[in-house]
């Protein structure tokens, strides 16, 4: 199969961008885009051009470091899934594919269709977590959690942090990925005692990092590649309502 | 020089060794601790839980990782599960049953007291993992659920669904993110360590390279924990992340750390087999699988009938038949080899010959199509991605491929390597599953070390070491950042014709046909032959786009890869040495007539541990021994039947 690539290259974060057209030529269809990807930057290295820089590690859908926006499409067109997942027998042969990095104002580019995601990681460390030492755990079967709560927990948990529900939205905003931090503590009695102060802080952090609100468009969902439900945005709102509440209450 | 090594396994009975340590051990006061000062290297499992537990402790800790944030370190990719010898099945599990199966699974190459400490520590991880609110599987009535799992013959595995790894870790990082918090730990995500530095021996800080700018900077501590995994991409495809490497580690036996039993490499049965020469990674179906699916090939050779037109009894069912008592569920290497057997045999599957069905036909018949898509589902999911096929329908095609590396660093009883205030945690060191690793301990070994063995015995290093931190203008520091540079340079200049990657392949089909699934002396020996000119066409030859001072992956690649080609040969002349067959080390003239492994007790009942030699230029590496000897348990050849 063979491609023809627009590119997004942008040297440096600061310096400004734009899209730069390849080809991809001699294309298995089992070949994943990524590894598509690899074969060009092979091409161009062995042509003394400098190579697309992108990130990705686990290849396989777990580890959310691949960050691209494929045809305007966070991940690419083939959902769930993360862009790692993507193969090409998906694309018709000859097609042009545009290829940007993650785009939020939450997400600056460090280069070509590399993104800085901290962002994300400040908003877990505003209260993302239970407060257990190491060490300090009670015999793990003592607290009884009926199946159906910690089902429910592991869907919001399953969260792999890509950020492609902030590039997606019109608003680039991340209710998606602090819900469902939000959402997993909150369902598991572990993680109630904190969870007043969780989501009032995870929420302001949100906001001071520059991620916009949610008006239920539901790209969120539609991208996500752990399928987590945009019903955890309601339980956030719930969350924050009744923590706003207990707050003025004086709690 | 190094003189005889020691294991520094407290004395006393197996079972009381380790609470007779924590006993004794020496510890640090609070008001010490907010003196000292701890770097870890590496944020999965491990590094993770160790950095979130020593600040918690209230030491100053600074976390190294080379992705962009910590909670993409390749522990999130462990798919089945974590064991732990609570024995909520009522069916006869122990702490020594844990222990027992571990040490045998192992191909008894471990170190008893070592493992009898993991299994020990196994179920405060359980009850660790679930006050964070990691989401494990449970009953309906609110209890935890367990699984089977390869190599035992009891359930005591713990699992989040298909993604075990994935929830360990970020409840691990979850802590992290609290210490971060706290301000106790700082984060250095986008960093790779390219140096261990020494001051009068000992470790007392690193050298590393900033990934996004470029910006070579020197850390100093009071204690270098390395938690930087293992080296399984030395073969190029392997299940590790694209960017799992050895440098840490090998940067460390360069300033003279021991590298304990390179040899040791697990090949993973259950992968998706090759599929083209661009391939860039292989993909692990997590082993639970096992439990439902049954393994079988044709009985006839190049039968290249569809699966579903072969009939039962044209089917060979090889686990089954070979291991009657543990069937499918038989360990991990005698899986892959048996599968290896089995294609090497003609009967392979697949397109090119080197595949196994993994047929979940008769599960679906009994459980139900629903029952597998609740215990499998997002592993089905990940084989369709992949290969186009459903494996509700038809059987999914798997074949071995690298997995893990049970060698790594030497440590001894307190996880400290040879060189004083060096800690080596995780898959990064050599400890625990000597010679094969068994499923759902991985995860076990990580986490035991990050929460509940290094915070224990680091004091016992740190207690004597306040007030001895040196200054990063330390001549020491200079040195190693000058060198680093130079070799960063170094390899820019040349800008040659071949790219990293190029390198990096030849490396690995080299690596996975000579000292792969099966070894033999002749091909031991010349790969030892070629890898030295393979090297030497690297730094002849190597075409870096860019330069230091900015983001290069090209750049990271070379850097890694650069290492890969010295850590071969180690891997390869351990293999060598090591004449006879144990565990993941399948030696093609020491077996049974049954084809089994054959291990030689006598001669080679030890941990190999090499110390580097040379200045600059690689020598021959200098052997040392630390006997092993079992107390606890009898040497028994291996048998699943």
């Amino acid at each position: 199969m063979n491609f023809n690539l627009r590119v997004w290259r942008q040297k440096t974060g600061e310096g400004k961008g734009g899209l730069v057209d390849y080809k991809a030529t001699d294309v298995s269809p089992h070949t994943s885009f990524l590894e598509m990807l690899d074969v060009v930057n092979e091409r161009l290295a062995e042509k003394g051009e400098e190579p697309i820089a992108f990130e990705s590690d686990c290849r396989e859908g777990i580890c959310g470091t691949c960050s691209l926006t494929i045809d305007g499409e966070a991940h690419g067109p083939d959902h769930p899934g993360a862009a790692c997942q993507l193969y090409m027998r998906r694309f018709k042969d000859g097609a042009t594919i545009t290829v940007e990095p993650f785009r939020a104002r939450a997400f600056g580019v460090v280069k070509d269709l590399v993104v800085d995601r901290g962002a994300l990681d400040r908003i877990v460390q505003a209260g993302g977590f239970v407060s257990a030492r190491s060490g300090s755990a009670p015999e793990a079967n003592s607290i009884l959690v009926p199946k159906h709560d910690a089902d429910l927990a592991m869907e919001a948990a399953a969260c792999i942090g890509c950020g492609a529900c902030a590039a997606a939205c019109p608003n680039a905003s991340a209710m998606l990925f602090t819900s469902a931090k939000v959402s997993h503590l909150a369902l598991l009695p572990q993680g109630r005692p904190e969870r007043t102060e969780r989501v009032l802080r995870m929420v302001a952090q949100m906001d001071a990092e520059g991620f916009g609100n949610c008006t239920n468009t539901y790209e969120c969902e539609a991208v996500c590649p752990a399928e987590i439900s945009a019903s955890f945005i309601a339980k956030l709102n719930r969350e924050y309502a009744m923590a706003t509440l207990r707050k003025r209450a004086g709690e | 020089m190094i003189g005889t090594l020691e294991s520094k396994v407290p004395s006393g009975p197996l079972a009381s060794k380790w609470s007779g340590y924590k006993d004794h051990a020496r510890l640090v006061s609070p008001a010490n601790r907010r003196k000292l000062e701890v770097i870890v290297v590496g944020s999965g499992l491990a590094g993770g839980a160790a950095a979130a537990t020593l600040g918690e402790q209230g030491y100053h800790v600074k976390c190294f990782c080379f992705q962009d944030s910590p909670r993409r370190a390749h522990s999130i990719a462990a798919q089945g599960g974590i064991n732990a010898a609570k024995n909520y099945q009522n069916d006869g599990d122990s702490v020594f049953r844990l222990f027992y199966d571990t040490i045998k699974g192992g191909d008894f190459r471990s170190r008893e007291a070592n493992v009898y400490r993991l299994a020990e520590v196994s179920n405060l991880i359980i009850d660790q993992c679930v006050e964070q609110g990691v989401p494990f599987a449970r009953e309906y009535g609110g209890l935890l659920a367990n699984r089977s799992f390869g190599g035992a013959q009891v359930s005591r595995t713990f699992y989040a669904r298909g993604q075990t790894g994935q929830q360990l870790l970020l409840g691990a990082y979850q802590s992290l993110c609290r210490q971060i918090d706290a301000k106790t730990v700082s984060m250095f995500p986008h960093t790779e360590m390219l140096d261990l530095v020494l001051v009068e021996g000992h470790a007392k800080g690193i050298i590393t390279r900033n990934l996004v700018s470029g910006k070579i900077e020197v850390h100093a501590a009071d204690a270098v924990v390395l938690a930087t995994g293992g080296y399984g991409n030395v073969f190029y495809l392997s299940t590790n992340a694209r960017g799992s490497n050895v440098t840490a580690t090998y940067r460390a036996y360069k300033k003279g750390a021991l590298f304990g039993n390179p040899c040791y490499t697990q090949i993973h049965p259950t992968c998706i087999p090759v599929s083209g020469q661009f391939q860039s990674k292989l993909t692990l179906m997590s082993e639970s699988l096992r439990n439902d699916g049954r393994v079988w090939v044709p009985a006839k050779k190049g039968d290249q009938r569809a699966p579903s037109e072969i009939p039962d009894t044209e089917r060979d069912y090889y686990l089954e038949r070979k291991y009657p008592s543990y069937g499918n569920l038989a360990p991990r290497d005698i899986s892959s080899r048996s599968a290896k057997e089995a294609c090497d045999d003609g009967r392979g599957v697949g397109p090119d010959g080197r595949g196994v069905f993994l047929d979940f036909a008769d599960a679906i018949g009994r459980l139900g199509e629903k029952t597998i898509r609740e215990r499998y589902g997002n592993l089905f999911d990940i084989y369709e991605k992949i290969t186009g096929e459903d494996a509700y329908k038809q059987p999914m095609r798997i074949y071995p491929a690298v997995h893990y590396t049970m060698g790594g660093l030497w440590v001894d009883y307190n996880l400290m390597s040879n060189v004083p205030g060096l800690h080596v945690i995780g898959e990064a060191n050599f400890s625990d599953h000597g010679a094969n690793r068994l499923g759902a301990s991985a995860l076990m070994q990580g986490l035991a070390d990050g929460y509940f063995v290094l915070p224990y015995t680091l004091p016992t290093y740190l207690a004597g070491q306040i007030g001895k931190r040196p200054a990063v203008d330390h001549p020491a520091f200079r040195q190693a950042e000058t060198e680093v540079r130079a070799r960063i340079q170094k390899m820019v200049n040349v800008y040659g014709t071949r790219t990293v990657d190029s390198f990096h392949r030849e490396l690995g089909l080299l690596m996975w046909d000579k000292c792969g699934m099966a070894r033999n002396a002749s091909g031991l020996r010349e790969a030892l032959g070629r890898i030295p000119a393979l090297r030497e066409e690297f730094w002849g030859n190597v075409r870096i786009p860019g330069t230091g001072e900015e983001y290069n992956q090209s750049l990271e690649r070379a850097g890694r890869v650069a290492d890969y080609l010295e850590f071969a040969e180690l891997m390869c002349i351990d293999a060598l040495e090591r004449d006879e067959s144990c565990g993941g080390h399948f030696r093609e003239e020491h077996q049974t007539p049954e084809g089994e492994a054959l291990r030689n007790d006598e001669k080679f009942a030890a941990v190999f541990a090499w110390e580097f030699q040379g200045n600059g230029a690689i020598e021959t590496p200098r052997l040392h021994r630390e006997a092993l000897s079992f107390e606890s348990v009898e040497l028994a050849q291996r048998s699943y039947k």
